[in-house]
């Protein structure tokens, strides 16, 4: 029943996934990787073959225009690479389901590198899901894809470097901020500080970071700080904002767009969907898979690579898919034990230092208090329409866990499949039945992991049995 | 250590561990639920909730067909409609070869004098379901039937249950069983508990149970497969089936449609988990868009499998140990049990209260699968 058809299936064409892609073939493995995207680069490097060319990429930054010689090596490197392609299933004896140009398949493989990087921390607060609303991530892929750029002025609320950079890019590329409100809170930065020797290591990422604060400011850009709560309002669409800084100031705006981001955690409904155990991580408020130091899972022969593994940034990324490649050369013979251990070395050094700067970065830009205990009037689950309130009343009554919040009330029920709301979840049950989050856990995953048709399930079933 | 006395411990916190309870409760019995994880974990959380008495077992109709008149009257019962609408159900024949088989099963149970399964033609079939393929030829149909919402009928038997004062104890996993001058003495980790009388209705893990109080019965374990879709409007009222397929397909409350019909996946009682296998399912999305071609492009959005007990013939296990005394048996439905919820509650408590029912149950007796385990 099972087959294989490749050494090593790679989920993700982003830095960790075409890393571990050219590392693998390097060492004679069969390599397929898939991607959602329609070319390589993830996040980062979204749509990096085509912009590099254009006057786009300057604007967008060195770091961005780094990616391009990554895709020409992964291009080149002879893994099988399927684009456009969605992965929605993974069976524990690694059987990974696809669809592509609307037909299912079934692609077996000796080991698996999850590389399916990060999501923006769900964040909600009254409005989010007005029309005009909408994640600084969402905003920064239109401008890499599209080189779109907001009509009018754009309030950004939010923290972190994305915020910071994406309105750096904004600005190059014409774009107008109305204001930035930075929800980073207070006495954030003498958090922060306590880790400086170790960032010190990272000068020149400290040096970048704060290049672009020094841009923000000469541009002239207005700055609310201490933001702790927000409101979006408006009848059929985004009419007016409403702040309060957490001194008690507060401000009432007229706004179009408003774009908001609070960090980004790791995308793990792969890792969950396989059973892979997974840990609660105090340090960047999310739950990570549990990895040895190569990135191997609690299930053996599935690997986490990337910002999927603990946010960490495109350059630990690549990192940690190549030495997630590497393990799994050795393991299937094409790397000695002593060959493996020589090629990891310089890349465990490195990995350590690309990771210097994230303790500074995780305390100085840690969540807010909004963000984990929504009035209860807000959303918490867009998909349902099922309020914060609702599941407050709910977990107070008989002590529910997630599994069971979801069947009373329908939340993580709908088309995201609990990214939108787990989080928020997980934090109201903690609260209201004072345990901790990291005992509260996730949602069961239940497959698929992606939206598949019944028309696409069905043509599995029309294929011949191979 | 602290024992809690009752006069009946209801080991399972499923739907039917509940609806015994909830009777039991209502005859002046003090009970208490012992639930492993949490009430509707395994299968009664993973239910289509179709209810049917279209195509029962000739054995089951009796009892199906009081069941059903209980789900008329739910909210008199449990406090709420449980979701439930007599919208119908149809078992579909797409050839002629499959409509005289219904014919025939029409004809028999009218000769047993029952009457609630009709035979209807292509007009009426798509006078009923105009969303359905064309080649379809005919059904039976049960107008009667329906289907009602999981969630909300574990819910409203949960808050029944509640108010009547019976105490669930989530978390609480039968351990050890031991007998103590006339009671048994349930361990359950740190609590203890005691009883003269206990249900069995452990679900996927009856067999196990059983064998705790010295009554081996064989059982196999299901994990039947469900797929659900996004919302959609309004296309389909009743629940359909089809012959010579593993199709059951309808259209919930909030639009999404729920399609099952029995394809397996695969159960672990040890790890107490079950796994999709999308191979298989996808005969079911093909079932499905053979007979509506309108949902090919339908986006699925979860799938899940639920695991319960199942029985060499296919009925369920209802009726006392005739190894251990005060032990009452009520599991193995095998796939169909959703709708005899509220009746076999009803029967767990005549047969604790008086010692028999005047229900027709010779059919489920524990018996019949233990006598014959040495030809099996």
């Amino acid at each position: 029943m099972t087959r294989t058809d490749t050494d090593l299936f790679i989920v993700g064409a982003g830095p960790a996934g075409m890393a571990a892609a050219v590392t693998a073939r390097r060492h004679g493995l069969s390599v397929r990787v898939v991607d959602d995207q329609p070319a390589p680069g993830g996040q980062i490097w979204r749509a990096i073959e085509t912009v590099a060319a254009t006057p786009c990429a300057a604007r967008l930054g060195a770091a961005y225009q780094a990616g391009a010689a990554r895709a020409v090596a992964f291009r080149s490197c002879g893994a099988v690479y399927e684009p456009h392609s969605q992965v929605w299933q993974i069976e524990p004896a690694l059987q990974a389901f696809i669809t592509s140009s609307g037909r299912a398949k079934k692609i077996g493989a000796k080991a698996i590198i999850l590389a399916t990087g990060a999501q923006e921390r769900p964040a909600p607060f009254p409005g989010w899901t007005l029309p005009g609303v909408m994640t600084v991530g969402a905003a920064q892929i239109l401008l890499k894809t599209a080189d779109s750029i907001p009509e009018k002025p754009v309030w950004i609320a939010g923290c972190g470097p994305l915020t910071l950079l994406y309105a750096t890019q904004l600005l190059a590329a014409g774009g107008r901020i109305a204001s930035l409100l930075d929800t980073t809170q207070r006495g954030r930065l003498g958090a922060a500080l306590r880790h400086l020797p170790k960032a010190l290591g990272r000068i020149g990422d400290l040096a970048k970071g704060l290049g672009w604060a020094v841009a923000l400011k000469r541009a002239g850009l207005p700055t609310v700080r201490h933001v702790s709560e927000l409101q979006a309002e408006g009848r059929q669409r985004l009419e007016r904002l409403r702040y309060r800084c957490e001194d008690g100031r507060s401000g009432e705006v007229s706004a179009d767009v408003l774009l908001v981001h609070e960090g980004v955690v790791p995308s793990i409904h792969m890792p969950l969907a396989l059973g892979c155990d997974v840990t609660w991580h105090a340090g960047q408020q999310c739950f990570v898979p549990v990895l040895d130091a190569w990135g191997e899972s609690s299930k053996q022969n599935v690997f986490v690579a990337g910002d999927g593994a603990g946010i960490g940034g495109a350059e630990a990324a690549e990192i940690r898919g190549r030495l997630a490649g590497l393990r799994v050369a050795s393991r299937l013979g094409a790397l000695s034990d002593a060959g493996v251990e020589q090629a990891a070395r310089p890349e465990r050094a490195a990995l350590s230092r690309a990771l210097a700067l994230r303790p500074f970065l995780d305390a100085l830009y840690a969540p807010r208090a909004q963000i984990f205990a929504p009035a209860d009037a807000t959303l918490a689950c867009r998909c349902e329409e099922v309020t914060s309130g609702e599941l407050r009343a709910r977990a107070a009554d008989g002590r529910p866990g997630m599994n069971q919040l979801k069947a009373f009330t329908r939340a993580g029920m709908g088309p995201c499949q609990g990214r939108q709301c787990a989080y928020t979840m997980a934090h109201i049950i903690a609260a209201a039945q004072q345990r901790p989050i990291a005992d509260v856990g996730l949602f069961r995953i239940r497959p698929p992991l992606k939206p598949v048709t019944l028309g696409e399930l069905a043509s599995l079933d029309e294929e011949p049995a191979a | 250590m602290i024992v809690e006395t009752f006069d009946v411990a209801v080991i399972g916190g499923g739907l039917h561990g509940l609806s015994a309870a909830l009777h039991l409760a209502r005859a002046r019995r003090r009970v208490v639920v012992l639930e492993r994880r949490w009430t509707g974990r395994h299968a009664s959380g993973a239910t289509a909730a179709g209810v049917r008495t279209l195509n029962r077992d000739i054995a089951e109709i009796p009892i199906s067909l009081e069941a059903m008149e209980m789900w008329h009257r739910i909210g008199a019962i449990v406090g709420d409609d449980c979701g439930f609408h007599a919208r119908g159900q149809l078992r579909i024949a797409e050839s002629d070869e499959h409509m005289s088989a219904l014919r025939q099963r029409e004809a028999r149970i009218r000769a047993l004098g029952y009457s609630h399964e009709e035979l209807i033609d292509a007009a009426e079939l798509r006078r009923l379901v105009p969303a359905l393929s064309r080649h379809c030829v005919g059904a039976l149909v049960a107008r009667r039937d329906g289907a009602a919402d999981p969630h909300r009928t574990l819910l409203a038997f949960r808050r029944a249950c509640e108010a009547a004062g019976i105490l669930l104890a989530e978390g609480c996993g039968v351990e050890r069983v031991k007998r103590v001058s006339g009671d048994w003495l349930l361990a359950c980790g740190s609590r203890s508990f005691r009883a003269p009388v206990v249900v069995n209705a452990a679900g996927a893990w009856a067999a196990r149970t059983a064998t705790l109080f010295g009554d081996p019965i064989p059982l196999a374990v299901r994990a039947s497969m469900m797929i659900v879709t996004e919302r959609l409007a309004p296309v389909l009222d009743p629940v359909v089936s089809v012959v010579g397929r593993a199709l059951s397909f309808k259209q919930s409350d909030q639009g999404t449609l729920v399609i099952g019909g029995g394809l397996q996946g695969a159960a672990d009682l040890e790890r107490e988990t079950s796994t999709v296998d999308f191979t298989q399912l996808a005969k079911g999305a093909r079932a499905a868009s053979d007979l509506f071609p309108a949902v090919r492009g339908v986006r699925i959005a979860r799938c899940w499998t639920g695991i319960e007990a199942e029985t060499r013939d296919h009925l369920p296990v209802i009726g006392a140990s005739a190894r251990a005394p005060g032990l009452f048996h009520a599991f193995g439905f095998s796939g169909h049990g959703f709708q005899l919820v509220p009746v076999v509650g009803a029967i767990a408590a005549d047969i604790v209260t008086t010692g028999t029912t005047t229900r027709a149950v010779a059919a489920f007796t524990p018996e019949r699968l233990a006598s014959t385990r040495a030809a099996a």
